[in-house]
């Protein structure tokens, strides 16, 4: 038995699109993408990238929404892609989420309680009604709420915070293994966005579930990840140790998009002017090459001819996709400075 | 309550204003009497959570508000002229021309089947009349580079623009016919973080350019910090702090200031995440006193009876709050100095 | 230390109480009691009501042919073409040149129109349901072939098809105009149920409800479903009306059921009967009269539904 709790190998997904006047224009939304998830000691994996990164579409990938048009995902040593529907309803209780939105998940008919009784009576995880009750209690006190004060409302009547909160106390009672959270605090008030995230936390440590954490917010995703993969346009351009990677970034664009993330103090402005590049440029690598050339401002010719694999940036935990770091390019520049 | 600066007039002078919202419950205070002064080429950042009113008191300034909602309420006078009495065709002339708007999701608000160059064509055109045919083209073309788009954006449709570009296109449709005062609501909140920072940019860039006065809405205190010279903090209606923006973050006075600024997650060290709640009143009653007295670390019983005054406890910083009492020589102690030094 | 204490005086309190009284809605204030759907069931509900009590007061077997003297005036109205005839209270909204007694017609001629109607605009319905969703729902080919089916359908001018169909077949009973009518009601609701579903498919609470394990059937019928309905009411208002119209347009023309009164039934007999020329303008003014109040009901219940749905229109109302 496997010893990774979830393992991506050399996925790619790639949405056909024929634009008009009969010409296929590819949208490459993931390509050969990697990515190991240990199963202990659990840990908050951050996927962080703008929009148009592909972290959505790996959020899609690995909740089984969508399928790879190449690699595999592989779960607790089994590959999903051929799951029928006995084996998926099974990954569907090791595998859970929580979504961006705290409204549109609820459906609108429905009181709350709906949301527990669903996956109750499809998982049998209670054969009565005390025990039901019991259960739904336990799952809301984890996150700080009470029976009492939600079940019986309806969702337009709960905050933002709340709504997500049930969300997290929902996946919390199937006793997954993995937790995909897809932007949980975006659409939630600043103020509140503490609360679930130390839910997260408190889940990860004194429960033992691990969290696919997908997210465009570098802050958050500092103070909570462990481990932390940014994207640029479907592929990986840097991935380690969240805090090494933050700190120390190695590879252009995060480098660029640690330096835009504005500080709370007046007196670090950001320093120089950004131009973001034509439609022309930026389609310029779009099938071969660094997809970030067209903005990089340490490009190299050589970065056209093919997108650059991970090379480490020290034995410990840290890798970033750039020339700059081939040992060999390092070399080259050392003997001619 | 109006700040006395001899140096600088006020461009917008907002008292007292109120915006109440009917519902079949009672009335929600959105807007429960702020005040406050936005001079000459300055940008006046209006901050608070969700439900703290600022999006509501920007449409209330403009006039933009729809029923339920109603002013109830205070004053708005843009350059000494009264906006809150003037009938409607006399407002039409003040928006856009005098006061513009940048509302939030703007790039969702641009006409999909016009032009962009057309749309701003039309804005001109609709308040300054067909005498402005003339040398239209240039002048649409040099918004465009003003707002760092390229000329090339002229003959395209919204769609085939980015998000960040179509921001900056309502930006320039914002100038377009020299306001003397911008209004931002969240203006950059849906953008990514590197299209946050351009957009950003564009608009400090612009205000350089043209002067023109500027009201920041928002919740990113980090946003602020890089834009506004002072800020403005909401709490549940009410104005609680306004000070230059160093003062602001360097020392905070009033404890939700604390809070919001402590709240921001940092880039640069793990701290323990700092856990609050948000609004917890009940918006049609809020509690008698100061409105912050239910979370407040340092409620005292003055602040459960009585609303604190706006005082000015250091040059250019008012705060609201019982903490700060005055002196006889005008300065001002903390009463936590008080009782940490017995 | 922080515990909230409630004062009951000072200026602050006193704010408090003039926000509650400022509160003008009470608990009658809900969007369902509309001024337009309420008068617009009142209107309908009388119309039924009378139809359906109306043989308690009076002799609907005057209804029949020969029954009572012809050509009687309404009460207090006296004609003298053809003869001097007074109107008098054993007839009081006349008499037609069969003999056959107005207010009679209109009490079983009302609520036979209108269940032409419902019986036409139900089956359209069921049907439009079972295949919007379908179509919605599974995609792909089936969703093809209905869509193209429908907008087929839609296309085809309903009541010239159903004046051709009507003419050939001599003798129609009620169930047969409305199961005719249901043929061409069913395109409409099947694109709109469709369009619904094609939304409420890409819902979050649909993809939860995947991720909670649910079967296909179960999100159909548990999580579609239940928001489809209020959409599903106030298509079948409009689809009613339009086959109440369809009804009354071919019972005009001829082709409604001979032997069983009806309002458009009547006034087709009134102009056979040249009532225009004899002046009789109580024969086709009366069932005229009602059915515009009909329509009025049907449109105002129409009008109600929607700003019951759309809250932005209902200021304006209200």
């Amino acid at each position: 038995m496997s010893e990774m709790l979830l393992e991506i190998r050399n996925a790619s997904k790639i949405y056909k699109q024929r634009a008009a006047g009969g010409v296929s224009r590819d949208v490459i939304a993931l390509q050969d993408f990697n990515l190991s998830i240990p199963k202990s000691p659990a840990s908050i994996i951050t996927i962080a990238g703008e929009s148009g990164s592909g972290k959505t579409t790996l959020a899609q990938l690995v909740l089984g929404f969508t399928h790879l048009s190449s690699g595999q995902i592989i779960f607790d040593g089994q590959d999903i892609s051929n799951a029928d529907a006995h084996q998926m309803k099974d990954y569907r209780h090791q595998v859970q989420a929580v979504f961006q939105d705290p409204f549109g998940v609820y459906n609108p008919f429905y009181r709350v309680e709906h949301v527990f009784s669903t996956v109750i009576s499809n998982f049998k995880l209670a054969n009565s009604q005390a025990s039901r009750r019991s259960l739904i209690e336990t799952a809301l006190n984890i996150v700080g709420l009470h029976g009492d004060d939600v079940l019986r409302k309806y969702p337009h009547q709960l905050s933002g915070g709340q709504r997500q909160r049930i969300m997290m106390a929902r996946a919390y009672m199937i006793s997954p293994k993995l937790i995909v959270a897809d932007e949980p605090v975006s659409m939630v008030d600043a103020s509140l966005r503490a609360s679930i995230l130390d839910v997260m936390i408190r889940l990860k440590e004194e429960i033992g579930i691990s969290f696919l954490y997908i997210t465009h917010d570098l802050s958050t995703a500092y103070q909570i990840g462990d481990q932390i993969y940014i994207l640029y346009q479907g592929t990986i351009a840097e991935k380690g140790n969240t805090i090494k990677v933050i700190d120390e970034p190695k590879h252009p664009y995060v480098q660029l998009l640690v330096d835009s993330v504005p500080v709370p103090d007046p007196d670090v402005k950001w320093v120089g002017e950004i131009n973001l590049p034509s439609d022309e440029e930026m389609r310029m690598s779009v099938n071969s090459g660094c997809r970030f050339y067209p903005r990089c401002p340490a490009r190299m010719d050589r970065c056209l001819t093919a997108q650059p694999p991970l090379y480490k940036i020290d034995e410990v935990d840290h890798d970033a996709s750039c020339y700059l770091y081939d040992q060999n390019e390092i070399a080259v520049v050392k003997n001619n400075p | 309550m109006s700040q006395q600066k001899s140096q600088k007039k006020p461009v917008l002078e907002v008292k007292d204003l109120r915006v109440y919202y009917e519902t079949p419950k009672g009335d929600v205070l959105a807007v429960d009497g702020i005040s406050f002064d936005l001079y000459q080429g300055e940008t006046l950042g209006l901050v608070g959570e969700s439900g703290s009113g600022k999006s509501t008191a920007a449409m209330g300034i403009l006039q933009l508000t729809v029923p339920p909602g109603r002013i109830a309420g205070g004053q708005v006078s843009l350059d000494g002229q009264s906006l809150l009495d003037l009938p409607e065709d006399k407002l039409r002339e003040y928006r856009w021309v005098q006061l513009a708007l940048i509302p939030q999701g703007a790039m969702n608000s641009l006409n999909p089947t016009m032009k962009v160059s057309d749309q701003i064509r039309d804005v001109i055109l609709a308040h300054e009349g067909a005498k402005a045919k003339n040398g239209l083209k240039e002048r649409v073309l040099e918004l465009l580079s003003t707002v760092g788009l390229p000329g090339r954006v002229y003959d395209l449709y919204p769609h085939e623009l980015s998000g960040g570009m179509k921001q900056r296109a309502c930006i320039a449709m914002a100038i377009a016919l020299n306001p003397t005062v911008i209004v931002a609501d969240e203006a950059t909140s849906a953008l990514d973080v590197v299209v946050q920072r351009v957009v950003a940019q564009t608009m400090l860039k612009v205000k350089e350019k043209l002067g023109v006065s500027m009201i920041m809405i928002g919740h990113d205190m980090g946003l602020m910090a890089q834009m506004v010279d002072r800020i403005a903090v909401m709490y549940a209606g009410k104005i609680v702090e306004i000070a230059p923006v160093r003062d602001m973050f360097a020392d905070p006075k009033h404890p939700y200031s604390e809070l919001l600024i402590d709240s921001v997650p940092s880039l640069k060290e793990r701290k323990p995440l700092k856990i609050t709640e948000g609004i917890t009143h009940d918006p049609r009653n809020p509690p008698p006193g100061c409105i912050f007295q239910l979370r407040c670390p340092f409620v005292m019983d003055v602040c459960r009876k009585d609303a604190p005054p706006m005082q000015e406890v250091k040059p250019d910083q008012f705060v609201a709050c019982h903490l700060y009492q005055a002196n006889e020589d005008g300065s001002f102690i903390d009463v936590r100095d008080v009782v940490r030094n017995t | 230390m922080a515990t909230a204490q409630t004062t009951e005086n000072g200026p602050a309190s006193a704010a408090v109480h003039t926000a509650k009284q400022m509160g003008r809605f009470n608990r009658w204030d809900t969007p369902w009691l509309n001024t337009k759907l309420l008068l617009g069931i009142g209107i309908i509900a009388s119309i039924l009501l009378f139809g359906i009590l109306g043989n308690l007061f009076w002799d609907t077997k005057l209804a029949l042919t020969g029954k009572s003297p012809l050509n009687l005036p309404p009460v207090g109205i006296t004609t003298t073409l053809g003869g001097t005839l007074t109107g008098t209270w054993a007839h009081p909204l006349g008499t037609e040149s069969s003999g056959r007694d107005m207010l009679a017609l209109i009490i079983v001629g009302a609520p036979n129109s209108f269940l032409i109607g419902i019986i036409a605009a139900t089956v359209g319905m069921g049907l439009g349901i079972f295949l919007g969703f379908t179509s919605g729902f599974v995609g792909g080919r089936t969703d093809d072939i209905i869509r193209l089916l429908s907008d087929v359908a839609i296309t085809i001018p309903a009541l010239l098809v159903l004046i051709v169909i009507q003419s050939l077949l001599r003798q129609v009973e009620i169930a047969t105009i409305a199961l005719l009518i249901s043929l061409f009601a069913w395109p409409t609701p099947t694109r709109l149920i469709r369009a619904q579903v094609l939304t409420m498919r890409e819902s979050g609470y649909v993809q939860l409800a995947k991720l909670s394990g649910a079967s296909t059937f179960s999100i159909m019928f548990r999580e579609i479903m239940p928001n489809l309905i209020p959409y599903l009411f106030a298509s079948f208002i409009g689809n009613a009306t339009g086959a109440i119209l369809a009804a009354v347009g071919l019972e005009t023309l001829g082709l409604g059921p001979q032997r069983i009164p009806t309002l458009g039934g009547t006034i087709y007999f009134s102009i056979q009967g040249a009532a225009l020329l004899r002046n009789m303008w109580w024969w086709w003014g009366i069932p005229t009269l009602l059915l515009a109040v009909m329509f009025v009901g049907l449109l105002l219940i129409n009008l109600g539904f929607d700003e019951i749905a759309n809250p932005r229109l209902r200021q304006s109302s209200q």
